[in-house]
């Protein structure tokens, strides 16, 4: 088997106080042309405590150092299931840097932004023409940020009409911060079980007059298409509910299917999984919001009008829910997610979800013989195992420990809920078949080691420049910041 | 796993200690066993009121956050101050140190809705 993780040169750091010396410098000065003024007593100090002192080679390589510990798509297999971590094409990156584009300033007078309102609006068409809803927003600066945004909206309309109402139905294949966006929005939130599908009749038993919207996944978190979600959307309406769709599984639908065909009236997307803009350290990311003809009057604002021959802010939108963040979103982003759609054009982005579902139905195939797959049914993008079939006690963790010894990050793990040890696999279509055959390749071989040797599993990583962490010990007891010792006498 | 002879179960995997009309509530071996290493617990004020089947609590464990469900509807009398510096208590000792409130409960009879520790078991064993 080709293996790529190696023990390497892989060198530890300390951290950068820990280099100090007194007295130590990395940068000089030039001589002083101005006469020196000094500051009252008060304002100064002796000792700067605590301060670094280090000289420029040191911090260069502290830096460096650390930057080789870093892991991403541009280093590997990275198959977190439900994050669609595709690789991101450096075209992005290269329009992105435009001067024109990364130097605006945001309150650059519309009649001299026209060109990136141009852009704004152009992706809002694109991905309207992509769902099938007729307005959206691209405000949102990630994910959760677009749930919390379409369920104002939500709510903004049943106020309109006169009750807010109460409830929001989420099934247990939600995504994970589909309640917390429901609560923030001040409904209760009422979970209901699905068997893999969520079953109309069970959405149409849940329904009354306070249900002010049900929160689906589609794909679910299994992967799984919902196959009455017509009927699901006709049982929401028929009491006056809404349908709001999270959207983060688009990479699984582009092309093949527009979620406002089917009854959904409030979807977000993510543009840093579904449309290749980096997912970062935890962002920026952006999470446009579309809506039906019927919810756009209460779209944050402002909202960019196409006037006959030029681009303009339309601020005088008085059912809207006002402004959700600073400007228009993270503009940057917006560029890269429409630098990506302009590449591949409407043909590229179904073969997208075209290869993303025949990936990691490819993996469904190869790892079913050996991993135990409680949902059967025909998944999608993503597929999740359980860890029934490990042996000699291991578990989802430290299986998901051990392929890190074989050069690949872990897939989620432990998530959904409704699976027992999940392990969740979602390659994305980036990926070449032989990537995915190494990783086929290290999940059957863990498999084995379970049955062989469980002793290694429950010991890994292995190879690795420090060994398993304490994440219990990390997360009771965390230490969140240097502190100087006391000074010894 | 163990199940005492003494305690009543819900369905959600919570324990209910029954002395007079005050229950002690918390969480069973199996639903410690798997969330795994215990690192925060949520619990309510004293004097809270607390509803049958509403979530009173939280425990976060490294592999997921979880609501604790109220086995009964009444008052909060006491919680185990102990837990939100100690969660780990709950995993060494689900049935004792690993207690999280105390209730006054409303009306007696709905306890009857609990299961003794053989349905439990029973439960438990066609749940899997």
């Amino acid at each position: 088997m080709n293996e790529i993780g190696t023990r390497g040169l892989a060198l530890n750091e300390k951290l950068i106080f820990e280099h100090s010396r007194t007295g130590r410098r990395g940068f000089s000065l030039p001589e002083l042309d101005v006469p020196e003024a000094s500051l009252p007593g008060e304002l100064t100090r002796d000792e700067m405590d605590g301060l670094p002192e280090v000289s420029e080679v040191e911090v260069v390589r502290h830096f460096t150092r650390l930057s080789s510990w870093n892991y991403g798509v541009d280093s590997g297999f990275y198959p977190l299931g439900s994050c669609t971590m595709k690789y991101n094409p450096k075209v992005n990156e290269t329009a992105a840097q435009k001067a024109g584009l990364a130097l605006i300033h945001p309150y650059t007078p519309a009649a001299l932004s026209q060109g990136a309102m141009e852009i704004i609006y152009k992706l809002e068409q694109m991905l309207g023409e992509i769902s099938g809803f007729p307005a959206i927003t691209v405000h949102p600066a990630a994910g959760a940020h677009g749930e919390l945004t379409g369920m104002m909206v939500i709510r903004a309309f049943h106020e309109k009409q006169g009750n807010p109402r109460r409830k929001v139905l989420i099934p247990d294949t939600a995504h994970g911060t589909n309640p917390a966006s429901a609560v923030l929005c001040g409904y209760e939130v009422v979970s209901i079980s699905s068997d893999g599908y969520l079953a109309a009749e069970e959405v149409a038993a849940h329904m009354d007059d306070e249900v002010a919207a049900l929160m689906i996944t589609n794909p679910n978190t299994l992967g799984l298409f919902e196959k009455e979600i017509v009927e699901i959307c006709a049982a929401v309406h028929a009491k006056g509910g809404l349908v709001y769709c999270d959207g983060a599984n688009m990479n699984a639908l582009l092309g093949v299917c527009k979620p406002a065909d089917l009854g959904i009236d409030v979807m977000h997307f993510n543009l840093h999984k579904t449309f290749s803009t980096p997912h970062g350290g935890g962002g920026p990311g952006a999470g446009p919001v579309g809506v039906t003809k019927e919810l756009e009057p209460f779209l944050p604002h402002p909202r960019i009008q196409l006037k006959k021959d030029h681009y303009a802010w339309d601020v005088n939108r008085p059912d809207a829910i006002g402004r959700l963040r600073a400007f228009h979103g993270n503009f940057g982003i917006l560029v890269r997610a429409y630098t990506y759609i302009r590449m591949l054009g409407a043909d590229g982005l179904r073969r997208t979800s075209e290869m993303a579902v025949l990936n990691a139905n490819y993996i469904r195939a190869r790892l079913e013989p050996h991993y135990h797959l409680p949902y059967k049914q025909r998944s999608l993008h993503e597929v999740v195992f359980s860890e029934q079939n490990l042996k000699g006690g291991c578990h989802t963790m430290d299986a998901a420990k051990r392929l890190i010894d074989y050069g690949f990050h872990p897939p989620t793990v432990y998530f959904p809920l409704v699976v027992k040890g999940a392990i969740m696999i979602e390659p994305t279509e980036t990926e070449t078949r032989e990537s995915i055959d190494e990783f086929c390749d290290a999940m059957i071989q863990i498999a084995k080691e379970s049955e062989e040797n469980p002793a290694l599993l429950k010991m890994a990583p292995v190879k690795t420049r420090t060994r398993r962490m304490d994440e219990a010990l990390a997360a009771r007891k965390p230490k969140l910041r240097w502190v100087k010792e006391e000074k010894k006498n | 796993m163990e199940i005492p002879e003494e305690l009543k179960f819900t369905e959600d995997h919570e324990w209910v200690l029954v002395e007079d009309d005050i229950v002690t509530v918390g969480i069973t071996d199996f639903a410690q066993e798997s969330l795994g290493d215990i690192v925060f617990v949520e619990l309510p004020n004293v004097g809270a009121k607390v509803d049958a089947g509403k979530a009173f609590g939280v425990v976060e464990s490294v592999k997921a956050v979880s609501d604790v469900y109220a086995p009964i509807s009444g008052q909060v009398v006491e919680i185990n101050e102990e837990l939100p510096d100690a969660p780990e208590v709950i995993n060494t000792s689900p049935y004792e140190d690993g207690w999280m409130v105390k209730i006054k409960v409303e009306d007696l009879a709905d306890l009857d809705d609990l299961m003794d520790a053989n349905a439990y078991q029973e439960f438990l064993e066609n749940e899997d």
